[in-house]
This record gives C-alpha cells, structure tokens and sequence, in this order.
C-alpha cells in the first residue's frame, strides 16, 4: 500500500467535497422554490466517493455514472454553470435542457452519462473499456452504481464479460445500504467481494467517508485496471438526505439519521487535515471560494434562456447530407 | 452483373465497411469462430483478427449495451443478435440507451451503431424463433430500421446503415440467406428511400421484406384479370419513404399493404392511417391491409403453412380493393 495522501492532495479532495456539498446544498432550496423542476438525487453524504475516485482518473478516462451522479460529474470537472443550467432545464446546460438531473454528460470530459435505469451505466461503460482497448487509447472506464444495481443481471453479464475479456474498467460501487426505500439487505443476497471472487476479479472494499482510503485505493485499482483487467472498489458509504428530493425518510429510524450525520466525510476529511497541522483558517477559505463560485453558477443558470422546441425537435437523428 | 447470395450479400457489407473504417467492430454470439449462426460473419476473424471480430457470451443485453459505450467512445459496433426474438432481452440498450443518447445528452455524443438481426418465420423455428418485431424499434424515436428484400439492396443498406451516424437496426430474413440476385458494389441505398421494384397502374402494394417477392409473384398472376399492380418495396421502415407512396397512391387510386408481421398494430397501421391522413381524396377505396393472423407464429408445418401470408391473401386483398373495398 501507498502512503497516505500528502496535505496539498487532501485539500484539493477537500475543495472537489465542498463543491459538490455545496452545489447540491443550494439544489435543495432551488428545488423546495421549484426553480429546479422532475426531481433530484442528492449524494450528500457521499462526496468522498465521487472525490477519491476521480482523483485516480486521467483526461483519457471515460466515466459512467447512475442517478445519483451529480458528485461524480462535479467531480470529473463539468463545468458548474452548464451543470446548474441543466438541472434548471435551460438552453445554455451541458445537455441543452434535454436530459436534467439523472442524465448529464459532458463530452469534453469523457463523461459518458449519468443513467436513469439502475444499473444500465455499468454495461455501457463495458462498452466503453472495449472500445479503450480495441482502439489502445490506454484509457479505463470508470463505471459507479449503488448497491441496489447489485440485483440487476447487467452487472453479473458485466462482470463476466470484462473478466472474460481483461477490460480495463473500475467498478466502482456506492454501498449505502439503501435501494430507494428498501434496505439492500432484504433484497440482495450475496456480497460484492462474493461476485468478485467468483469472476475472478479483485476487489477492495474501502470506508467511503474516508475520502483518503477512497483515493489511495482507486489510485491502486485504476492503475492496475488501465493494463491487468477488472477490478472492483466497494465503497460503505451513507446516504444523508432521502432518496430524493421531498422524501421524508419514514422508513429510516432517528438512530440511523444521527449516525449517518457523525460519518460526514467532509468533517472527517476536516479533521484529518487538521491533525496534519493545516490551519482551520485554510479550509475556511475554501469554503468561502466555493460558495461564491456556486453563488454564480445558480446566478447564471437562471439568466440562461429556455431551450427552443424546433430545434431539439430536429435533434433527434444527426442530420445527415446522405438522408432521403 | 454477378450473382450473390443474400447472406453473402451482407457478409460483403461486413467485409467492405470493415475494410473502409478500422473503427467498425462485429460483435455477437458465435460470429467469430464460428461465422455466425447464419454464416453472415464468416471469414471475418481471419481477416480482420479478434480485436475488431468478437465472439460474446450469451448476454444479449450487455453485448447491446455495450455497443452502445463502444459507439460513445469512438468504435462503429456492428451487433448480431442471433434471432430477432432475443431482442427483448436487449430492449433497454436499444430503446433506453441507443435511440436516446444523442438527443438527451443534447447532440454531444453520436451513437454509429448497428444491430443486425434476422426475423420471420418459414423454417418452423416455432414460437420464440420466428417473430417479425421491426413495429417495436419504428415506434422509437432516436432508432432507424431497414428491412432489405434482395441481395443488393441488403448490400448497399448495411454499407448505409455501418456509416449512419444514427443506431440502426438491420433487419434480415432468416429464410431469405440463400435467395440468389444480382450485385454491383457501387450501388448506393440511402436509408429512408424506398424502391418501386414494379410499376403499375391499377393498384399500390406497399411492402417490405420477404413479402416484396409474394406481391411480385401476385403482380404476376393478376395479369390474367387485367390489373396492373404497382409494388413499391420500403427498405426502410424508419425513416419511411412517404413521397414515394402517396405519388404512387395518386396515380393508381388504391392500395394494399402487405407485412409479415402480426396485423394488429403493426407497421402496415401507420403507412394505412398516414395515407388516409395525406391523400384521402386521392383513394377510390379503403386502404387493405394484409399482415399475419394474430397469434404466436406456429410450431408445425401444417399450421404454419396456414400461418404464413399466401399469395392469395394479398390477391383477395387487391381485389377488394378494385371492387372500392367491399371484399
Ligand atoms: C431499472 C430500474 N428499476 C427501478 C428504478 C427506480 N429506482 C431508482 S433509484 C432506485 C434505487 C437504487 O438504489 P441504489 O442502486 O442502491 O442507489 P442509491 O439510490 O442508493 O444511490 C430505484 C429502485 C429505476 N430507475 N430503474
């Protein structure tokens, strides 16, 4: 094992955090005063995942994400006010309004989708990796799904196939242990490592509000992925706020709530960096920077203008000189 | 002009547009080794080696879907699925992934992917290997579907189809491999043109598939009773050639649409219902349609004999139509 990451490296995890808690802390109030409209998963509470992984990605890196994608994308560096704009379902957003919340990609930085399907991002990120390596890009495709996709027959084809074939992809799995208002427990009855183990394919289950654990161990599996095949990175993490935006969490006892709270990887990633003898002062201003950056970006997402009907009407198929 | 097979036809297609971008991959089960079910992929590992020909396991809905990220990230997939019944396993690729990349992704990313796969019945492959589904991928927006009835134009669609920018899925007929015609490389079929393979004056039969050729054989036989039956074969079911059929419907006045597809809901629907819509006044008759009884495509040779469009369904039809639609 590598040592643990260095102070300047923590920070910059922290700072990827901070992003995303605060970009999806003011979705909460965009969405309660209905500027952002369908609804929303947030991954508060989850940031360290989203953070570590692609800390361990290259530009040449491709990405498929789930539903509750919007850390990975911030993340992977999308642009924040084409973000906000597409969640506000305007012209300038990174999908022209087309998408919304569960559908963001952005070309430019190889991120291939986020999925409104469970589980069906992991086998067009198979795809992905094939495509690496038939081309010999030397990319990975880097694929998260949460433990619910663990049911879902794509992973186990998926599984199989990028055994099969030593594809260079990094499954990366959120373990929150809930699937929408179901606990994972009651519906799924093996294990991540247990699937592993039975393909073949080497996996390292990590605490993921420990955003240094997360990035050393993605470091380590991405790079062995990029030449020697599959490797999967299960990350126990917890969901802090509902499955969506609006659930009141009936299912979820007080006891688990408060627990969650205490595992907040940015007050864990705080603390860490203090005890390393960073200055409070430091992260602070950090926190100030991103707040005025999100500040902005919301700013500008509701200036933009709604998208024109016509125009995504004729954005159906590429318009070809070839047709008819 | 030399004579080609139909599957050779598409063997050719394989060969050419492999030949013509290394960024064309072949996929599916069996295609490699064994040149596929229906021999369609035959010789092309050896000519093109296992990076870009590669036999899958047996996960329909992986293989498409991972087509589709192929296709995100730069690759021109083209995927056998051995029958077109076992599509229902990839109908999530297909209907949630493929056909809507582009357009919610907002023009970012294209998707050149093609699926290839046979239908229909005649072989008595039975229920779960004989279904004729193309109605299913017209009714999504995003996808393209073209329906070949010849060598040439199965040829010339999926040279088309390799280089569409667009998903498209590439619909055989497994009982139409060894039908025999002619073949010229040059020749071009964009996608979305449609081909009137007999000019007539009385009646427009519209069809697509293997039924062009049992409209022809009727075409043939209606002689005899002085009607001159014009057959217009679609090739492509999405886009679909509207101009050329209401133009035809304007110089014979009635019309018949043939498929082999179940009748219920299926393409023949929407052609009949857009005729009606555009050119009305141009119809001294109801627009007939002829498709298969429905019912699950029959094991037996005696029933599905009974099964199977006859030449004397689509003749009934045309008659019913001569006579303003009274059958
Ligand atoms: C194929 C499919 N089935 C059901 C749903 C509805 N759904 C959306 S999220 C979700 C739970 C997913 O749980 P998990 O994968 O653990 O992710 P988490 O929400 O915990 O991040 C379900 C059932 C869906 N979107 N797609």
């Amino acid at each position: 094992m590598k040592k643990n990451t260095d102070s300047q490296s923590l920070l910059s995890l922290y700072r990827t955090m901070r992003l995303i808690r605060t970009a999806e802390s003011s979705l909460i109030k965009l969405f309660a005063d209905s500027e952002i409209p369908g609804f929303i998963h947030l991954s508060i509470g989850q940031e360290a995942v989203a953070a570590g992984v692609m800390s361990a990605l290259e530009e040449r890196d491709t990405v498929a994400t789930n539903h509750r994608g919007h850390g990975h994308v911030i993340a992977r560096g999308m642009d924040i006010d084409l973000f906000f704009k597409e969640l506000m379902g305007k012209d300038g957003g990174i999908c022209r309004g087309r998408g919304g919340s569960m559908h963001v990609a952005d070309r430019s930085k190889g991120i291939l989708g986020a999925n409104g399907i469970v589980g069906a991002g992991i086998p067009v990120a198979l795809g992905s990796a094939l495509a690496h390596s038939v081309r010999g890009t030397g990319g990975v495709a880097a694929v998260f799904f949460g433990d619910g996709a663990m049911a879902e027959g794509v992973l186990h084809e998926s599984l199989n196939m990028a055994a099969l074939w030593k594809l260079p992809i990094l499954f990366v799995c959120e373990n929150n242990g809930w699937s929408e208002f179901s606990p994972t427990s009651e519906q799924f009855v093996a294990a991540l490592g247990d699937l592993g183990r039975a393909f073949g394919i080497p996996h390292v289950l990590v605490d993921g509000n420990n955003v240094d654990d997360v990035a050393m161990a993605a470091q380590e599996l991405a790079g062995q992925a990029r030449t020697g095949g599959p490797r999967i990175l299960e990350c126990k993490t917890h969901r802090i706020r509902g499955h969506f935006e609006g659930d009141s969490q009936k299912y979820r006892n007080a006891e688990e709530l408060t627990a969650a709270d205490g595992l907040d990887p940015l007050r864990c990633a705080r603390a860490l960096i203090e005890q390393r003898g960073v200055a409070a002062a430091v992260m602070d201003g950090i926190d100030a920077e991103v707040e005025a950056q999100v500040a902005a970006s919301v700013l500008a997402g509701r200036a933009d203008r709604q998208p024109d009907f016509a125009q995504a009407f004729a954005d159906v198929y590429t318009a070809t000189a070839a047709q008819g | 002009m030399a004579e080609i097979r139909y599957m050779e036809a598409i063997n050719r297609a394989l060969q050419d547009g492999m030949a013509a971008d290394e960024s064309v991959i072949v996929m599916g089960e069996d295609v490699a080794r064994a040149g596929g079910s229906f021999k369609a992929t035959r010789g092309l590992l050896d000519k093109f080696g296992a990076r870009r020909v590669i036999d899958t396991p047996i996960s329909e809905s992986t293989i498409v879907s991972a087509a589709v990220g192929a296709a995100m990230t730069g690759l021109k997939p083209v995927v056998e699925i051995m029958f077109m019944d076992f599509v229902t396993l990839a109908m999530d690729a297909m209907v949630n992934q493929a056909a809507k990349a582009r357009f919610m992704f907002g023009g970012q990313f294209n998707v050149p992917m093609v699926l290839r796969t046979p239908h229909g019945g005649g072989l008595n492959a039975g229920p779960q290997h004989s279904q004729c589904l193309e109605a299913w991928f017209a009714h999504v927006p995003g996808l393209k579907v073209v329906c070949p009835s010849n060598p040439q134009d199965a040829y010339s669609l999926l040279r088309a189809a390799i280089d569409d920018p667009d998903p498209v899925v590439f619909i055989e007929h497994k009982a139409m491999y060894g039908k025999r015609g002619e073949f010229d490389a040059t020749v071009v079929a964009p996608i979305g043109k449609a081909s009137i393979v007999r000019p007539g004056r009385d009646v427009t039969i519209v069809t697509y598939g293997s039924t062009v050729h049992t409209a022809l054989q009727v075409a043939k036989q209606l002689e005899a009773e002085n009607i001159d039956i014009e057959v217009i074969d679609l090739r492509s079911l999405q886009p679909w050639d509207e101009a050329t059929v209401y133009e035809s419907v304007t110089r014979t006045h009635r019309v018949v649409v043939v498929h082999e597809a179940v009748k219920s809901y299926g393409c023949g629907a929407e052609i009949a219902a857009s005729i009606t819509e555009n050119v009305f006044y141009e119809l001294d008759a109801p627009v007939m349609r002829v498709g298969s009884p429905f019912m699950p495509v029959p094991f037996a040779t005696s029933l599905e004999a009974q099964y199977v469009i006859k030449p004397a369904d689509i003749a009934d039809a045309v008659r019913a139509a001569m006579a303003g639609g009274r059958q």
